[in-house]
């Protein structure tokens, strides 16, 4: 889970402060030490705890917070509100350029994600109806260019190589050619890794910037940096005047230090964060609903765009109409678990959810396997079984669990289960034209 | 030899060292009582290096018991008992010897961009121009031209590579693998696989079936799993090591990318929780910026 050690120490102090009817001095000095820790174990930098430390301290310690009927409350929300403007405040937006190409240049440290993050980036941009060109100006890592390729070919976005030039910074030039001359409206340029200390690889850099005047210069940087974070952003935006941050591997169980100083640090804004291996697992950044993450006040907001992006509104009207009708098959069933499945890991929507930290998601082990083997089973049916299941009997079911590589009494389960939600499905549906009843929910 | 590593070792380090020799310097030389504030500040130097909360504590408990136990005002005497207290860390678990037993099969774990191809590079060269004869296994067969950038470092090492496709099952190339260096009579194997982060379950197990193959080969090689971790990492290398040490019993870390600016500083904590040696230390993108980590060297460069 994203802040996981530090959401969890955070509210551990929240609890004892809400308890309390009046709060006094020595309460808050408490509360502000634990804080104080749970930042430093989380690696935020060392400078950036002691002045949100002394923020805190200053507006808790004012009159209206201890005469307060919820001072535990207003405690809160002043951590809330500190955070947010600690991660940048507003959520920034990726402008594209008025007219012409919109220039876009990742830079970082190796291996803190950057062809990756290219590829996702392609992807997210190409969603608004933009025509994306990436240029593999990585020359040093072996393969690296292939990798560009690869995954270029995955998000459907051109790649510019050319494996016989060596000098990254005339590859730029040619692919920023290359673009104008085919009606791209947006580049992006994958720079080859490099430590912020060394001279000539920067200079490099500032060459290729020089050359390309990209819109946006972006940092990655990954999110389980330590201290160091805040000096590799310094150094980059020293040497090349960053526009803005894409932190990456957010959905490691990191603490997100470098989450928490970058920003405040360079004063560029976040701009996305990288939430896991699949190329669409890019997410806009959005300081406030990051901040109750940490708080364990759960992102709804996300959680909802999840849910709008992935669910296909027509389907949507036509499972409704199927369910008033019911006439709900396994092959709607198989339609669901897919989307399902498209939102992303259901442990990580689950933890969206407002109260669910990681505490109470604790023994809750989601088998993201069960639907795989579900979507195995319901393959392994004819579509005459699928659309009447009553017609299954013992044959047929020794025949879809060989088929689909599971036991007898896993088919006996699905079908178990479709015949619990179908039931469920008829209460709902019934509820408008009977009597108001109490009715359970059948899970699985 | 021995000179020669200290140096290159000690190079490496130089910006380790100025941010926290220099500092410590610093706050002895200023401070002429050992006070509250004194250690204040030390908590500040140690905390910065990435030493973590935890260790950070242990250092300043123990420094401050010794210091008032033997009533010690000496200004070097201070800073040596700070650098006694941290080399008995970093000296921990490191009395064994460190020769591999061949035929051996080394299996390489981390999490996402630490360097593991890298180093797989560099190990294969250390040890064919030890005379042995090595073979790699493409086991990263989830990212994008993961299995190129193998190759390539084999076709430059001079090493055969085991591989299949992208997208292909890891424990299956890690099975044909085995049996090739097993036909062939490889010395050393090195398995690649994918990064992962440590708390993705799934990832998790599939590691879990590659490292069962490997011990099902263990009749015939010796086993060494190590750890790849990032200097750059903050304490989150903690939770890569304690997990990744529960999945796959580790014999070893792997410290990259000491050539930055970063303090390598986890290590003390790694080393004070998890008793996991430390093996080699990358110091470079070149094939031979590999070396064995000297827990006495660390330390007497992070003080000299």
């Amino acid at each position: 889970m994203v802040f996981e050690g530090l959401s969890s120490k955070l509210q551990d102090t929240f609890k004892k402060l809400r308890g309390k009817g009046k709060l006094t001095e020595k309460d808050i000095k408490e509360a502000t030490r634990e804080i104080k820790l749970a930042l430093l174990e989380a690696d935020v930098n060392f400078k950036v705890v002691k002045s949100f430390v002394k923020n805190i301290n200053e507006r808790a310690l004012g009159a209206d917070v201890l005469k307060s009927l919820t001072p535990g409350q207003q405690v809160i929300k002043i951590v809330n509100d500190e955070l947010t403007s600690l991660m940048g405040g507003q959520p920034a937006k990726l402008e594209y350029s008025p007219k012409g190409i919109t220039v876009i240049m990742l830079v970082g440290l190796q291996g803190a994600g950057k062809t990756t993050t290219a590829g996702k980036l392609a992807g997210h941009i190409k969603k608004d109806s933009k025509k994306v060109l990436l240029a593999a100006c990585d020359v040093y890592r072996p393969a690296a260019i292939k990798q560009l390729q690869v995954i270029g070919n995955q998000v459907g976005a051109e790649v510019f190589a050319d494996t016989e030039e060596k000098n990254p910074v005339v590859i730029a030039q040619n692919a920023l050619k290359y673009a104008k001359e085919h009606f791209f409206d947006v580049v992006i340029f994958d720079t080859a890794g490099r430590l912020h200390i060394d001279e000539a690889l920067m200079n490099e850099l500032v060459d290729i910037k020089e050359k390309v005047a990209p819109d946006h210069t972006i940092l990655n940087i990954d999110s389980m940096t330590g201290q160091e974070a805040v000096n590799v952003a310094e150094t980059f935006n020293d040497k090349i005047s960053l526009s803005g941050v894409i932190l990456t591997k957010l959905d490691g169980d990191t603490r997100g230090g470098a989450a928490l100083s970058v920003a405040s640090v360079t004063g560029k804004p976040i701009l996305f964060a990288g939430m896991g291996e699949k190329l669409t697992d890019l997410e806009i950044f959005y300081p406030d609903r990051m901040a109750s993450r940490i708080l364990g006040m759960g992102d709804v907001l996300t959680l909802i765009e999840k849910a709008q992006a992935d669910f296909d509104e027509e389907k949507a009207v036509e499972l409704q109409e199927k369910i008033r009708k019911q006439t709900f098959t396994l092959e709607d069933f198989k339609q669901q678990l897919a989307q399902m499945k498209d939102m992303g890991s259901f442990k990580d929507i689950l933890e969206m959810i407002p109260g669910a930290g990681k505490k109470a998601l604790k023994g809750i082990d989601v088998d993201e396997k069960e639907f795989v083997r579900s979507e195995a089973i319901i393959n392994s049916m004819t579509p005459e079984e699928r659309n009447n299941p009553s017609i299954i009997n013992a044959n047929r079911r020794k025949r879809i669990a060989a088929g689909s590589g599971t036991r007898v009494q896993d088919v006996n389960k699905l079908l178990k289960g479709f015949e619990q939600s179908k039931k469920m499905m008829k209460q709902f549906s019934g509820l408008n034209n009977k009597k108001h009843g109490k009715f359970k929910f059948p899970f699985m | 030899m021995a000179e020669n590593l200290f140096e290159k070792l000690k190079n490496s380090l130089v910006k380790t060292k100025k941010s926290f020799s220099g500092k410590i310097d610093q706050l002895i030389n200023y401070s002429g009582v050992y006070d509250e504030d004194f250690f204040e500040e030390l908590e500040e130097i140690l905390i910065l290096s990435d030493i973590g909360y935890e260790s950070t504590n242990e250092i300043i408990e123990k420094t401050r018991e010794i210091i008032t136990r033997e009533n010690i005002t000496d200004k070097v005497k201070v800073k040596n008992t700070i650098k006694s207290v941290v080399r008995d860390i970093l000296k921990k678990d490191e009395d064994r010897h460190r020769e591999i037993n061949v035929p051996a099969v080394i299996l390489i774990v981390g999490v996402n961009g630490v360097g593991k191809t890298t180093t797989i590079a560099k190990l294969a060269n250390m040890y064919k121009s030890k005379g042995m004869n090595v073979m790699l296994a493409a086991g990263d067969t989830f990212r994008a031209a993961a299995v190129e950038q193998l190759e390539i470092w084999a076709d430059r090492v001079g090493v055969p590579i085991i591989k299949n496709a992208q997208g292909a099952d890891p424990s299956s190339v890690i099975y044909d693998a085995l049996q090739a260096a097993r036909s062939r009579k490889t010395d050393i194997l090195i398995c690649d696989t994918a990064g992962r982060l440590h708390n993705k379950d799934n990832l998790m197990k599939e590691l879990s079936k590659m490292n069962k193959i490997i011990n099902n080969s263990s009749d015939h090689f010796s086993v060494y799993r190590y750890l790849v971790l990032d200097a750059t990492s903050g304490t989150n290398a903690l939770s890569q090591a304690a997990t990744f040490n529960e999945v796959t019993k580790l014999d070893g870390i792997i410290l990259t990318k000491l050539d930055g600016s970063a303090k390598g500083g986890i290590i003390i904590p790694i080393k004070n929780q998890y008793h996991i040696p430390v093996e080699y230390v990358g110091v470079g993108e070149g094939m031979d910026d590999l070396q064995e980590f000297m827990p006495e060297d660390f330390a007497e460069i992070l003080f000299e």
